[in-house]
């Protein structure tokens, strides 16, 4: 049986309850299957017209209903359903009584164009509308819910409420990495005995025009459009882009100690989280992938682990080209000859890139994969880019028993997160 | 080895700050203790009725030395890498590679400014167009410049930090107004004193002068409005926030750390708490009244003052008053003297805290409701409660 304590003497810190949404469902039971059959939820963008954008695709969530739709009320919603799955699961800290602190993964909030548009509508301005008149129109009251929904404090405030967690909510941005930065913090505040357990969230349901034209003006969005469900191609030759995607992922962290003490059901365990910035620029990774490498090593280091124990890696794998390269060229320096027989599958071939979620959504994920001994495969790869001979569980899923793997979640402004996961006894 | 229990206090050993009342520690010593009596500095004409006190002019150069790297950055995020470097300076730690290579990063930021220019040719256009979801794309995606959204991710002040400085051992950014700044610099403590970290860089920026931040606290009719009064006396007509301009950041670090780099620490962070409430009547100063009894460090009621991160908005300032009032120690707000600013306003609450205490003494009143403090200063409390949630105090005392 694992001790409570890890190699430094700090406390395990275990995972006893998850909840997940993505394109491909509600809940771990639905995702889990559509993953391991090698399904997509990328489909044509039905929420808003398309007209004239290059990429007319993404992985959204439309199944999940909310009156005045915004990415922040989206994501609350979701982060909502997952919260509750993930409780009950625990069962712990239901009834709107967590017994600890709330770390939450979240995409920066501003207020979006239908609410401009109100605002505009309601100043009366002809021709040509200034932020003068919409400013006048604010004075002018009714537009206080706009105020607070758009509060960037306002989803983690929501949630802190309704689930009773205890304290300052967080609410993290490390871009692409922040599901990681969520879990890392809860890991951290639990191995500072602050408390016995977390409630991480990583939600993001950012797909709107505005944001998926700013990805597209940087060029890392996938432009193939048709068919949707091989648009998202990690790993491949072909590879030109992500696709966003929306998705949520909550997961109960708890000490090994106390969910024992309880009789849970352990799922897993977070053994080790290790981070590190890339000063070389804002969207691309340093060319020698140091960060990469160093933010690999000190989870592996963190965790007590030498490379050799690592038998599966949830690749971070955008499907961009800068991304799979660089994420290859760190594996390769830490994991050396291995590199290529490790497994190593990306879920975003499936479920798109998650953004802000990914870290959380995927950390469940590789929970899973541990859990039922069965890794998620790549799908689309249909053309192997001979720069990247990576074992990328290509299409079909596969059974294999592991007992640690890692998580990669790298984003712009140079964030890299990873973490090391294990299996429960 | 034998360990001194101190080892692991959290100290600061640097302070970074620009507001409307200069650059640097030194241009506020200077400001907040003007023979003549404190003068706000504030515009109230540019986003008028709203009253919001502007950035005073910031030698760029000095701190971000690469015109490129100014010109990839909106102000929010100049101001706040400005601040960062301030901050690194006076710790003695700017260029050295080997400790910005382990320095965490803690930010407390919000988002990015917008091309004002396409908004609004947008939105005079969208009520004549045709098809909306056509010309809004089509203007989104012809109009905006492509890095744009590069200086409006609530990250890419950290990733600024990065590049520019070189901090480069971790980089977190907290979001959430006013509460986010206190709990990174809470987070940074408890890391420290765990032994999580050693040398941490934690604060963030707020750039005021923008429309679509005015218009946020118009839409929750907080701001305001011309003319100018303080955070406190302005309470008789109404209150209101007066959002400011303003970076600050501070280089936090164990006192084993900072003496074995012969770092001088200028105060200690003896004390730090952080919590929420729904803020019905009374659960603001429940939890005030709670955090003060956690602290370890016994209150020297002489010795102490209260730099208070009130906002000016009325119910959280007016309660916040009664609690102070109560607690009879001597006050001053810093909204008063630099304005708003959310996210950093509880990391440069800390900044006056840490001159006062190092100057052993409490700087002049800023308006007729604070009191004179003659008695020399060696404690702080350092209140933040969000204009609309969060709850936060800390002490600082002599290091």
């Amino acid at each position: 049986m694992r001790s409570a304590t890890d190699h430094l003497g700090r406390p395990v810190v275990a995972v006893t309850g998850m909840g997940v949404i993505t394109s491909l469902g509600q809940g771990q039971a639905e995702n889990w299957q559509a993953l391991t059959a090698g399904r997509s939820g990328i489909r044509g963008i039905s929420r808003f017209p398309t007209t004239g954008m290059r990429t007319t695709i993404a992985g959204t969530v439309d199944f999940i209903p909310v009156s005045e739709l915004s990415a922040p009320a989206l994501s609350e919603r979701l982060a909502e359903l997952v919260v509750e799955e993930a409780i009950a699961e625990a069962n712990l800290g239901a009834g709107g009584d967590f017994p600890g602190p709330l770390f939450l993964a979240l995409p920066p909030v501003e207020m979006e164009w239908p609410q401009r548009e109100a605002l505009a509508a309601a100043s009366g301005a002809k021709d040509a509308v200034r932020y003068d008149d919409l400013r006048r129109a604010a004075r002018a009251g009714g537009f206080e819910a706009y105020y607070r929904r758009f509060l960037f404090g306002s989803v983690g405030e929501n949630l802190a409420s309704r689930f009773g967690t205890k304290g300052s909510p967080i609410a993290a941005s490390t871009a692409c990495a922040t599901g990681g930065t969520a879990i890392q913090l809860g890991v951290e505040a639990i191995r500072r005995g602050e408390t016995d357990a977390a409630l991480v969230v990583g939600t993001d349901a950012s797909v709107n025009p505005e944001s998926i034209i700013r990805f597209s003006l940087l060029s890392a969005l996938s432009t193939r459009n048709d068919p949707p469900a091989g648009a998202s191609r990690p790993f491949s030759k072909d590879r030109e882009g992500f696709v966003m995607a929306e998705g949520a992922g909550a997961l109960v962290l708890e000490s090994l100690a106390s969910a024992r003490a309880r009789g849970a059901t352990v799922l897993g365990v977070i053994e080790g989280c290790g981070e590190a910035a890339d000063g070389f620029h804002r969207t691309r990774s340093s060319p020698d992938g140091k960060p990469i490498i160093a933010c690999i090593q000190r989870a592996l280091e963190d965790a007590g682990l030498v490379p050799d124990a690592i038998g599966y890696i949830n690749a971070h794998g955008t499907g961009t080209p800068e991304n799979d390269k660089m994420e290859w060229v760190g594996i390769t320096a830490v994991f050396g000859n291995r590199a290529g027989t490790i497994p190593m599958s990306s879920n975003k071939s499936m479920i798109g890139h998650t953004l802000t979620a990914a870290g959380a959504v995927e950390a469940i994920f590789t929970v899973l994969s541990l859990k039922h001994g069965v890794l998620p495969p790549t799908i689309n790869y249909e053309t192997p880019d001979p720069a990247l001979p990576v074992d990328c569980v290509p299409n079909v899923a596969r059974a294999c028993e592991v007992e640690h793997a890692i998580s990669n979640s790298f984003g712009f402004g140079g964030q890299n997160v990873c973490l090391v996961i294990g299996a429960a006894d | 080895m034998p360990t001194d229990p101190h080892d692991r206090d959290a100290v600061i050993t640097g302070v970074g700050l620009a507001s409307c009342l200069g650059s640097g520690v030194e241009a506020h010593w200077t400001a907040l203790n003007d023979p003549a009596g404190f003068r706000p500095v504030v515009d109230t004409n540019s986003f008028a009725p709203a009253i919001v006190h502007p950035i005073a002019p910031l030698d760029l150069d000095k701190q971000i030395p690469k015109r490129g790297d100014q010109r990839q950055m909106e102000a929010w995020q100049r101001i706040g890498v400005f601040a960062a470097g301030l901050a690194l300076d006076a710790a003695g730690v700017k260029g050295n590679t080997e400790l910005l290579g382990k320095m965490d990063m803690i930010v407390a930021a919000g988002g990015g400014e917008r091309d004002y220019t396409v908004d609004e040719a947008i939105l005079s256009g969208l009520p004549q167009a045709t098809d909306k979801g056509a010309f809004l794309n089509e203007h989104l995606l012809g109009d905006i410049r492509p890095t744009l959204f590069l200086a409006q991710l609530s990250n890419l002040l950290a990733g600024n930090i990065s590049i520019v400085h070189g901090v480069i051992g971790s980089s977190r950014t907290f979001m959430g107004e006013e509460a986010c700044g206190a709990d990174a610099v809470r987070i940074a403590c408890a890391r420290i004193a765990a032994g999580q970290g050693d040398l941490m860089l934690v604060g963030g920026s707020y750039n005021a002068q923008r429309p679509d931040v005015v218009l946020h606290y118009e839409m929750g009719r907080l701001t305001a409005e011309a003319p100018f009064a303080g955070v406190w006396s302005r309470q008789a007509n109404g209150g209101g926030l007066a959002l400011g301009s303003l970076g600050c950041f501070l280089v936090i670090e164990s006192r084993a750390h900072a003496r074995a780099r012969g770092a001088e620490p200028l105060c200690h962070i003896a004390g730090i708490r952080t919590d929420r409430s729904r803020r019905e009547t009374g659960q603001a100063t429940a939890n005030a009244r709670a955090q003060l009894a956690t602290f370890q460090t016994d209150i020297d009621r002489a010795s102490c003052a209260v730099i208070s991160g009130a906002s000016g908005v009325a119910a959280a300032t007016q309660e916040e008053a009664a609690w102070l009032a109560e607690l009879g120690l001597p006050v001053r707000a810093t909204a008063t003297a630099l304005g708003h600013g959310l996210e950093p306003s509880f990391p440069a609450s800390l900044a006056l805290a840490a001159m006062a205490v190092q100057n052993r003494r409490l700087f002049n009143p800023l308006e007729p409701a604070e009191a004179r403090m003659e008695h020399p200063l060696t404690q702080a409390l350092v209140t933040s409660w969000g204009h609309w949630r969060g709850e936060a105090l800390a002490l600082v005392t002599a290091a």
